[in-house]
């Protein structure tokens, strides 16, 4: 599988946990790549630089360059769109009235810890509002690919980087598996198409429990 | 009152050692002409609080390249990869902030606000050396309001008044910077008499509006483009 068809499977899988109606924030990276997945107008898409109802821009005709998501790509407008001032989009994120938030990450741990805006040696020069999302959002679903560049394991035993948030993690959904966070512990819930679990255990830092009923997507 | 001013005459209230207040999220929703202006403004020892510092010789990268920011408080430099440098060689001070933690301090500063506590960034690094607090069994962190002398803000559109209606994700910080400066510039593409906005669709009323000025630079498809 290249890259892009992995992110392109994790965005698919991620698409799945989302509740008709919902308000769900999407992060940059693979998260972008989820709203294709989901049934125009069954969920309300939230962006942090102000807007409730972000569509997908289909044409480029229709390109605004003063209409754009958090990561400054162009986007269009649904129908019963919002726009507001950046106080009031964090007091919808801050204040608990965003369901879902899915964000990318650099390390997530086995009890749930995620870092995903800072790496140790560099200059830390951008958080954007990762720490906002993690202490508002309803539910946080992480995608990521399973592995780094350098193949170390991205879910891992304690996260070394810079932790975002002291609120952990819900859902885990990298290219091998599903993890869930349970009582504080991970817990594996799925196995991707064609993933044994011996490859998951192979490629995963962290300790974690296999839930009894354990799901072999095809 | 007269508002409306030409932006060479606005510019003139920024002085040295002045913390400025500069909205948008990237180009989108900055005032271009205003910073355009800054450039050509001698000034310096700035403290500039905005998101990010405009892109790379872009928006508020040319004042940095001049050497006119001291300090930058905002949420996300990464944009503009000449920050790091500047901040490497000793030459910028830089305090990031949540995107969330800086629009809320940005709130409580026009609306005299002392400060305020939120679980975001509690037990990380950017909380070290903050005050905390434990509320219903969970950590909070003191924040502290953010005010400035000028603040620079981005509008769709002005009333003679002062009263000002924005355009799309353009509006992000803008109507928040315009609550919380000691004199507020707003820089809008088209000015109407008062009365011609409709009182229901005024976003930020004409009493935190100091001076008005017409765009001359926009965000256009092609980029910043002369109107």
């Amino acid at each position: 599988m290249t890259n892009k068809d992995i992110q392109e499977l994790i965005a698919k899988r991620a698409a799945a946990e989302l509740k008709p109606n919902s308000v769900v924030n999407l992060g940059i990276g693979i998260p972008t790549l989820i709203a294709k997945y989901v049934e125009p107008g069954s969920v309300f898409f939230h962006t942090e630089n102000g807007m409730l109802g972000v569509e997908e821009l289909t044409s480029e005709e229709d390109l605004d360059p003063s209409l754009v998501n958090a990561g400054k790509l162009p986007i269009s407008e649904g129908i019963g769109a919002s726009y507001f001032n950046s106080a009031e989009s964090f007091a919808m994120i801050r204040g608990g009235h965003v369901n879902v938030a899915i964000l990318g990450a650099l390390q997530v741990d086995q009890e749930g810890y995620i870092a995903n805006w800072a790496i140790p040696g560099k200059n830390i020069m951008g958080v954007g509002g990762a720490m906002d999302l993690l202490s508002g959002a309803g539910k946080v679903i992480v995608t990521t690919n399973h592995t780094s560049k350098n193949s170390e394991s991205k879910i891992v035993a304690k996260c070394s980087y810079p932790i975002t948030s002291l609120r952990k993690v819900d859902v885990i959904i990298t290219e091998l598996a599903v993890f869930k966070i349970e009582d504080g512990k991970l817990v594996l819930k799925e196995l991707m198409p064609g993933v044994s679990l011996d490859e998951v255990k192979e490629k995963t830092e962290a300790s974690f429990e296999i839930s009894e009923e354990i799901i072999v997507l095809r | 009152m007269q508002k409306q001013m030409k932006p060479e005459e606005a510019i003139q209230k920024i002085q040295s050692g002045h913390t400025l207040m500069v909205g948008g999220f990237g180009l989108v929703g900055a005032p271009l002409t205003l910073i355009d202006e800054l450039t050509r403004h001698d000034v310096n020892q700035l403290t500039v609080i905005s998101n990010n510092l405009g892109e790379a010789g872009k928006g508020l990268g040319i004042l940095l390249r001049q050497g006119k920011i001291k300090k930058a408080i905002g949420s996300y430099f990464t944009s503009n990869r000449e920050v790091g440098d500047f901040y490497n060689q000793g030459k910028l001070e830089i305090q990031l902030m949540p995107q969330g933690t800086m629009s809320e301090s940005i709130r409580a500063g026009g609306a005299g606000i002392g400060g305020y506590f939120t679980k975001t960034s509690a037990g990380t690094e950017l909380a070290k050396g903050k005050e905390t607090r434990e509320i219903n069994g969970e950590l909070y962190v003191l924040e502290n309001p953010l005010k400035a002398n000028v603040a620079l803000v981005k509008a769709a559109k002005a009333d003679t008044l002062g009263n000002l209606v924005y355009y799309k994700t353009a509006r992000n910080f803008n109507p928040l910077m315009a609550t919380a400066a000691d004199f507020v510039i707003a820089e809008v593409d088209e000015i109407v008499e008062a009365g011609e906005l409709s009182p229901e669709e005024i976003v930020t009323p004409h009493l935190f509006v100091d001076a008005i000025v017409q765009s001359q630079l926009i965000l256009s498809k092609e980029g910043v483009v002369s109107k």
